[in-house]
């Protein structure tokens, strides 16, 4: 009886549950790929094991320790530079007035809603060796002799990390805003009378109160070091291989693993140290979280 | 009161900073901007550049009269994105509804089905191997549909924490005693109450199938024709790459070279290509700002 009761709601669910099994439940038994000896006639399952050998040879080699790096690192550089850029555009957005707060906001969230191909299209413009706009105007205009950005790896790091902070400020930004908004304005007023200047203000009020959120959104980055932006690392270097050493990451090697070298067991075992890790850093981020906050905690 | 001296500095260093950045974000639009509607001689002569010595409109009249595939890429682009959104849709509200139902039995194996797939999935080579070996989606239709895009189980919590907070149970109850089936209540009376979500929701989905190009990329491998305009970009920009690096070795460098369109017309495209998000975003920008910092404080 109770069941019938419910049947109509399991029934608004079913597409969904679907959706769910075909599209994340169904790959996992896929997993085993990585401890076969792929053979394309028998199968993922009529394969023979190879127990860890894959895993063991991807180790051996260097890309294992070159996409690591690269994927930690640029990772690392993303937190903390993104932070400092979004912090500081959220502070001094929270004290505009209204109307020219939200045009400046629309701006910087813009790059946020554009797709990774054409960001691609838009550093193409500024890099590009024979037309762009860095060779041809600005280093013209210093008389410094054209670089050729695309093959050139010292750059990189550099041309990523800003590329990201590009993309990604007006997002983080606008959770720190919606955050001050929310403060209460009597400890401004207080300070104010006291004769506080806006610059204690920020330092002593502002800043120390963000503290939770500050620490949560990096938390969260944090557990998600493991993955990076396929996109960012894939289409703005335009997969050029003079860069790999300094673009290459998990999410670009199982790509190119899968789909351009035809290595599939090393790909899939490259995506199954990437899930694994990434499964325990988001565990632990999350459980540091519900220490501090039980509120904020995904679980 | 009156304003002192420092803080008068302190707005205006901080109103320079916030331009400075509100600049930087949408410069790079605007380059591309002006380079596709700059003469194509001019753009390869000097390079892109802001103030172009000779404008032209060559680009947009070659794509819209020579019937070539980018009106065709565009189409696909739009069927993609209101089908996929208009699914999205029905399938997360759905879901989100029917997990938000506090007395539901086995609600909370639901949550968590839903909730383990942000902690872990099986990466890009088990789910590429679900969908091309069982689903066979390479080169139609449903690859550039089905393929994570058109559920997320984060939207999903999103949406299921909107229904428990903002919809109440009394209402939902009080239809149930007045007759009103699970079904009807569910679309009649849960879904006009979660407008603000839907919307919300609709955007981002709306925005993740205009701007992929992914799905294309993995699944579409002979049928160019199902190219949405991100695929049309993303294959462009791969032959130059392509012609560029391997110049010395092509004979027929020339001409490949030669069958690419034009610089003016490949930035015309790519102002085609992000024109829909630019237009539309005075219009949801508030709802999308209001989706983000639901998902920020919400994990």
């Amino acid at each position: 009886m109770r069941f019938r009761k419910y049947l109509p709601l399991y029934i608004i669910a079913l597409p969904g549950l679907a959706y769910l099994f075909i599209n994340n439940y169904m790959p996992l038994p896929g997993i085993v790929l990585a401890f076969k000896k792929y053979n394309a006639v028998r199968g993922i399952f009529g394969s023979a094991w190879a127990g860890f050998s894959n895993f063991k040879y991807l180790f051996s080699t260097q890309d294992a320790f070159i996409i690591t790096r690269n994927t930690i690192l640029y990772n690392c550089a993303f937190i903390v530079i993104g932070t400092v850029c979004s912090l500081t555009i959220a502070i001094i957005l929270s004290e505009l007035n209204i109307g020219i707060k939200k045009f400046y906001q629309s701006a910087i969230l813009l790059p946020y809603l554009i797709s990774s191909v054409i960001v691609s299209y838009l550093v193409f413009s500024f890099l590009s060796t024979e037309n762009g706009f860095l060779n041809n105007t600005i280093l013209k205009a210093l008389n410094v002799q054209p670089v050729s950005w695309y093959t050139e790896k010292k750059y990189w790091p550099f041309i990523l990390i800003f590329v990201n902070t590009w993309k990604n400020s007006g997002y983080t930004c606008i959770i720190y805003l919606a955050t001050i908004i929310g403060f209460d304005r009597a400890y401004y007023e207080a300070a104010e009378i006291d004769g506080a200047s806006k610059w204690q203000q920020i330092t002593k009020i502002t800043l120390p109160m963000l503290r939770p959120t500050i620490i949560m959104l990096i938390l969260l980055a944090v557990g998600r070091i493991f993955y990076s932006d396929f996109g960012l690392f894939y289409q703005v270097p335009q997969n050029s291989g003079a860069l790999y050493s300094v673009t290459n990451t998990i999410d670009t090697y199982v790509y190119r693993g899968l789909l351009e070298l035809g290595d599939i067991t090393m790909s899939a075992a490259a995506g199954v140290y990437q899930s694994v890790v990434g499964f325990i850093l988001v565990f632990s981020a999350n459980m540091i979280i519900r220490k501090i906050d039980r509120e904020s905690a995904l679980f | 009161m009156r304003k002192s001296q420092g803080e008068g500095i302190f707005l205006t260093i901080g109103h320079l900073i916030i331009l400075l950045c509100a600049l930087c974000a949408v410069i790079p639009i605007i380059l591309i901007c002006i380079s596709s509607f700059t003469d194509n001689d001019t753009l390869i002569r000097n390079g892109y550049a802001f103030f172009p010595e000779k404008w032209s409109t060559y680009a947009y009249r070659y794509i819209f009269n020579s019937g070539n595939s980018v009106v065709h890429a565009y189409g696909i682009s739009f069927l993609l994105t209101i089908v996929g959104t208009a699914l999205s849709l029905a399938v997360t509200t759905s879901l989100a509804y029917v997990i938000s139902k506090k007395d539901l039995p086995g609600k909370g194996i639901l949550v968590f089905l839903v909730f383990f797939t942000l902690l872990f999935n099986g990466g890009l080579v088990p789910s590429y191997m679900v969908y091309t070996r069982i689903f066979h989606v390479k080169n139609t239709f449903w690859g550039l549909l089905f393929p994570n895009l058109l559920m997320n189980g984060f939207n999903v919590l999103l949406m299921k924490s909107y229904f428990v907070t903002n919809v109440p149970n009394e209402i939902l109850e009080a239809a149930c005693i007045d007759g009103s089936g699970e079904c009807r209540t569910f679309f009649q009376i849960a879904v006009p109450l979660a407008k603000p979500i839907i919307a919300t929701i609709g955007i981002f989905s709306g925005i993740a199938y205009w701007n992929d190009w992914m799905n294309g990329y993995i699944y579409l491998t002979k049928r160019t024709d199902l190219y949405s305009i991100q695929n049309l970009l993303n294959r462009m920009i791969q032959n130059i790459q392509y012609i560029s690096q391997n110049a010395t070795v092509l004979a027929n460098a020339n001409a490949g070279l030669a069958s690419i369109p034009a610089v003016s017309v490949r930035m015309a495209m790519a102002v085609l290509g992000v024109l829909p998000v630019i237009v539309i975003y005075p219009f949801i920008q508030n709802n999308f700002v209001k989706g983000i910092t639901l998902g920020g404080i919400k994990g």
